[in-house]
């Protein structure tokens, strides 16, 4: 008698739904997944190790390189991290300009997730409508950092520079392809400021949901392909390590930004949606949700930065520089540019750890300190290792096709989670 | 056009009427892979237009010479045979593809006596070329000696024959209906009835009758030629393009064209069987060609219009949906279609 054996598949590192470099060895039965064994490292860059060779700021940009869909989240848990070690206070606009930019960057991970999503799942027309407004949030990242997406903005003790007072406009070109009256509807929203562009956005985007609900949320298919595909019960959830969405969508509500809060999370009003089922389905919907309570925080730090003016860095120039008026006028200002510059910040010994709801989850920085201008060492904790590492738990049993909609449910980045 | 035709044929003597067939093969093919080519290039544009984006539009004047671009660079690339590879019938696959889509054209009839084979049992030559278009799959999957490819091939076989039984007993209700398993005849039937008579022959058409049948037919239709959101044989977010994955240059095109040349022939099919084929809706307009021409674009529309649309679906559920849903529909369908012929009240006198 011929000898039954399983089927083993290698699943990427080049493949459509791997999400980048995801290579998993699949066992299979027929087409019923019996293990899944995610194999990590294929993008590892060694980003804490280079840490360590580098002043604390110099890292900053690495952070935007290790989530690289929610680049501004992880500068922002580094930059607190230092700012702990340091003991100084980041003046208040700064704090609301970075849970603005937060927001934004959430809103811009979960269009990412929710597009590609649907594209691993088929529905590719997803992709094109989420990457739509991605392309605005985009722009909004480029007016207050010059980068599209590896922003570099946070500082330790605030943001590098105020918003802009200008929003970059569209150029008339001799384009055959774009005349002057699709010109004007792109620039429409330009005319202002970046707060009066993020604010149209913000009015116009709910619509935005709006639609791609219409696409997805009852589809029949789409349902069919969610709905009790990748449960996880919310004490595994808890037991596994899950965080953000993944947690969220098992049902228990744990989201830093109301349960140990920071900047001024507390001063704004907004809900944490929870799901009921922890399948893919309830978390495809408490993304949607978080997307427009999103919306509505950006809506309200519009709101109080539209109304109130002040410094956006901390003005202790042994962590921030001066300004070059003050840095040409004063001979102490120049000493401190000129330290800051070349030897950097010296952060006092001691260890720190500080974490931020992160789009995918909560991610955290531990740095460690010996009273050098370098980090001694520095961990960083990124929600997508735990989040991959129960993919043999959450896809077992089920079929290929629903391990491509697990993948797309775990929001899986593997440039944090390589590192 | 007999005379016209005279001195070209006593030209050839005995041979003419071999060679007249292989005129109209010919007048039948090149069209239908231009149609092919054409039809690549509207999927991408109508889809675009659906994804908010422009679709191509540099090659030529906007962007019409992009299939001839694309066949072009097909054309020479390297067809790479994988080492481990059953090496003929890697080659035979894509060939067992295409040639059951190309030779299902031979019985459709374009209008009145416009045919390349009137053969009374059409509709059978249909299914039995329709159905011989999976062999070529399974054995492209087989013979790649991939795994991604094997995955394809096995999915193909479950899918395409539980759609292909599907497909059979909705055209069995026509059959019934039609009592002519010749498709001249078919489209001749649904020029009679009560509505034609007051000069409305759409509503005398078989999707009335046969509604429910008809959206079975369409939609098996589009899970036998593999389209969203039943492309799970190719399925390219999970088994990358099936079994399609080893194959690169002219043999990965035929089976594109295939795909399109089988999208082609069920909308051909579809407007046949249950839209009238050349008929005109209304009887103040003429029949034609044309009529067949715009209803064959009306289906692939759908075709198109599903894919931007709609989620893939899984292969155990679509396999629930064709053994579950579709087979005891038409299986009850044609049931009630035999009663309803048998009583007074029969449509089809």
């Amino acid at each position: 008698m011929a000898e039954i054996r399983n089927y083993t598949i290698n699943f990427g590192p080049q493949h459509p739904a791997a999400h980048g470099v995801l290579r998993l060895v699949l066992e299979l039965d027929g087409e019923v997944v019996v293990r899944a064994d995610p194999h990590i490292g294929l993008l590892h860059r060694g980003t804490e190790k280079l840490a360590e060779t580098r002043t604390w700021v110099q890292s900053v940009p690495y952070m935007d390189r290790l989530d690289y869909v929610s680049m501004m989240c992880n500068e922002h848990a580094y930059c607190m991290a230092i700012e702990r070690l340091l003991g100084i206070e980041v003046p208040l606009r700064a704090q609301y300009i970075r849970v603005m930019f937060d927001e934004i960057t959430r809103i811009l991970n979960h269009l990412l997730n929710i597009g590609t999503h649907a594209l691993d799942i088929g529905a590719m027309t997803m992709v094109l409508y989420t990457f739509r407004e991605r392309e605005d949030l985009m722009d909004a990242y480029e007016a207050v950092s010059g980068a599209r997406m590896h922003a570099a903005y946070y500082r330790p003790g605030g943001v590098y520079r105020d918003l802009p007072d200008q929003m970059p406009k569209y150029e008339a070109s001799n384009s055959k392809y774009r005349n002057a009256a699709t010109l004007n509807s792109l620039n429409s929203a330009r005319e202002g400021s970046l707060l009066d562009f993020l604010d149209d956005f913000t009015q116009r985007f709910p619509k935005y949901i709006d639609e791609y609900e219409t696409l997805l949320t009852d589809n029949r298919i789409w349902k069919q392909r969610t709905v009790g595909v990748g449960v996880v019960s919310p004490e595994e959830a808890l037991a596994l390590g899950f965080t953000g969405a993944m947690l969220r969508g098992s049902g228990v509500e744990w989201d830093i930004r109301k349960k140990q809060t920071y900047e001024v999370y507390d001063r704004v009003d907004f809900d944490i949606p929870i799901g009921v089922n922890g399948d893919c389905y309830d978390r495809y919907l408490v993304r949607m949700e978080e997307m427009r309570q999103s919306n509505r925080i950006i809506r309200q730090c519009i709101d109080w930065l539209k109304k109130n003016r002040g410094p956006v860095i901390s003005d202790n120039h042994k962590v921030a520089p001066p300004s070059r008026v003050q840095m040409k006028e004063n001979m102490e200002e120049l000493i401190h540019h000129f330290k800051l510059f070349s030897e950097g910040i010296h952060v006092p010994a001691g260890e720190a750890y500080a974490a931020v709801e992160h789009p995918k989850g909560e991610f955290g920085v531990y740095a460690i300190s010996d009273g050098a201008n370098k980090p001694y060492r520095l961990k960083l904790r990124a929600p997508g290792f735990a989040h991959l590492a129960a993919m043999d738990a959450v896809a077992r049993g089920h079929m290929l096709a629903d391990v491509v909609a697990i993948i797309g449910t775990m929001d899986i980045v593997f440039g944090e989670i390589d590192r | 056009m007999d005379a016209l035709l005279q001195p070209i044929a006593s030209l050839f003597g005995p041979a003419w009427p071999l060679v007249w067939i292989l005129v109209k093969i010919v007048g039948i093919v090149l069209p239908l892979i231009l149609c092919v080519a054409y039809l690549t290039f509207a999927e991408r544009k109508v889809i675009g237009y659906m994804q908010v984006r422009l679709g191509p539009n540099r090659v030529g004047p906007k962007g019409w010479l992009q299939p001839i671009a694309d066949a072009l660079k097909l054309m020479f690339k390297e067809i790479i045979v994988p080492s481990k590879s059953s090496k003929a019938l890697f080659i035979i696959g894509p060939i067992m593809v295409m040639a059951p889509a190309l030779a299902a054209w031979a019985v459709i009839p374009f209008y009145k006596d416009w045919v390349l084979a009137n053969i009374d049992a059409g509709m059978l030559y249909i299914m039995a070329m329709t159905s011989l278009g999976v062999y070529g799959v399974i054995i492209a999957g087989w013979a790649s000696n991939s795994k991604y490819a094997f995955l394809g091939g096995m999915r193909a076989t479950a899918q395409m024959v539980s759609y292909e039984l599907a497909m059979g007993f909705s055209l069995v209700a026509v059959l019934m209906i039609s009592a002519s398993l010749n498709l001249s005849d078919i489209v001749i039937g649904q020029s009679k009835g009560l509505f034609a008579s007051h000069g409305f022959s759409i509503f005398s058409w078989n999707w009335l009758p046969l509604l429910p049948l008809f959206i079975v037919y369409l939609i098996s239709g589009v899970a036998e030629t593999n389209r969203a959101p039943f492309d799970v044989v190719e399925g390219e977010s999970e088994i990358v393009a099936g079994h399609m994955i080893e194959y690169s240059g002219m043999a990965f095109a035929l089976f594109f064209l295939a795909e399109y040349a089988n999208m082609i022939l069920v909308s051909a099919l579809t407007s046949i069987f249950f839209l009238g084929g050349w008929l005109s809706p209304v009887s103040f307009l003429p029949n034609g060609f044309f009529w067949l021409a715009l209803k064959i674009c009306f289906v692939l529309f759908l075709f198109l219009w599903f894919r931007a649309t709609f989620p893939r679906f899984r292969y155990d559920q679509i396999m629930r949906l064709g053994w579950k849903v579709f087979i005891p529909l038409t299986l009850v369908w044609i049931l009630f279609v035999g009663v309803w012929m048998m009583s007074p009240w029969s449509i089809w006198r």
